[in-house]
C-alpha cells in the first residue's frame, strides 16, 4: 500500500536500503530492510569478519526516516514531480547518531521516525533503528532538503 | 524592543548553531549568517524556528528569505514584533 513510495526514490541497487515501507502519514514512518549477505562493503569491513558499517546503518535511518518521509510530504504539498523531474535530489543536512549494537550480514532493521518539523524545505526527524528482537539498535536527529542540482551543466 | 535589545537575544539563539564563538561577541548588522558565522544553511531554518518561540511571532516563507545577515534578521523580527502588537491592541 505504502510501497508505491519507493519508486520515487533515487538509488539504485548497491545503494538503495530499503525493502518494504509498513508505516507512513504525515508524522510518522516505519519501514524495514534486510543487509544483503553479499554487499559491496562486507569484503572490507572487516576482511574476514563482516560487520555493518555505522555510515551504512546511518544511510538505512536517512533513507527510510528522512528521505521516504520527506518525498511523501514534498509530493503531498508541493508540484514537484520525482518521476519527470530527474534533478530533485535529497540531501542530507546533518545527523546525530548513537550505536548500541552491531548489524551482521542478513539481519533484518526497522527503521522508526517521527517528525520534528518540516518547514522552509527542512525535514527534520529523530530516528530509531531496532533489530528483529526489537532491541535498539541506534538512534538519533537526521536533517535533510530536497535540492534541484542541475548536473549536466556543472 | 528596541534593536539592541533583538540584538542581544539573537545572540543567544544564534550561539547553538555557530562554531564560530569569538566572531558572535562582535556582530553586527553587516555579520553574515553563512560566510561569517559559518552557519549550516540547513540550520537557518532552526534558527528561525528558534527566534519563533523566543519571541512568540510566525516568521512566513517570504520573511525568512530576507534573513541572511544580521541586520535583516532584526529588520524582520522587529516587524513581526510589531505586527503582533498591533493584533494586540
Amino acid at each position: 500500500m505504502n510501497n508505491h513510495i519507493l519508486n520515487h526514490l533515487p538509488y539504485k541497487s548497491s545503494f538503495r536500503f530499503v525493502d518494504n515501507i509498513s508505516l507512513l502519514n504525515e508524522n510518522e514512518v516505519r519501514g524495514e530492510y534486510t543487509l544483503k549477505e553479499d554487499a559491496f562493503f562486507y569484503e572490507d569491513h572487516f576482511a574476514g569478519n563482516p560487520v555493518t558499517p555505522g555510515v551504512i546503518l546511518t544511510e538505512i535511518m536517512a533513507q527510510i526516516g528522512l528521505v521516504v518521509l520527506g518525498i511523501f510530504l514534498v509530493i503531498k504539498e508541493t508540484e514537484f514531480n520525482f518521476m519527470e523531474d530527474d534533478s530533485l535530489f535529497p540531501l542530507l543536512t546533518s545527523t546525530d547518531v548513537s550505536f548500541y549494537k552491531i548489524v551482521l550480514p542478513g539481519q533484518k532493521v526497522t527503521v522508526i521516525s517521527k517528525k520534528q518539523y518540516f518547514r522552509f524545505g527542512k525535514l527534520k526527524c529523530y530516528v530509531e533503528m531496532l533489530d528483529s528482537s526489537k532491541e535498539l539498535v541506534a538512534k538519533g536527529m537526521f536533517s535533510g532538503v530536497i535540492k534541484n542540482i542541475n548536473t549536466k551543466n556543472e | 524592543m528596541t534593536r539592541k535589545e533583538i540584538l542581544d537575544e539573537l545572540k543567544k539563539v544564534i550561539a547553538p548553531y555557530t562554531t564560530n564563538k569569538e566572531m558572535l561577541d562582535s556582530i553586527n548588522d553587516q555579520t553574515d549568517l553563512i560566510k561569517d558565522l559559518k552557519i549550516n544553511s540547513a540550520n537557518l531554518v532552526d534558527i528561525i524556528i528558534d527566534a519563533e518561540a523566543k519571541y512568540q511571532i510566525e516568521i512566513d516563507y517570504d520573511s525568512a528569505d530576507k534573513m541572511i545577515n544580521v541586520g535583516t534578521c532584526i529588520d524582520v523580527i522587529s516587524e513581526k514584533i510589531s505586527q503582533k502588537n498591533e493584533e494586540y491592541r
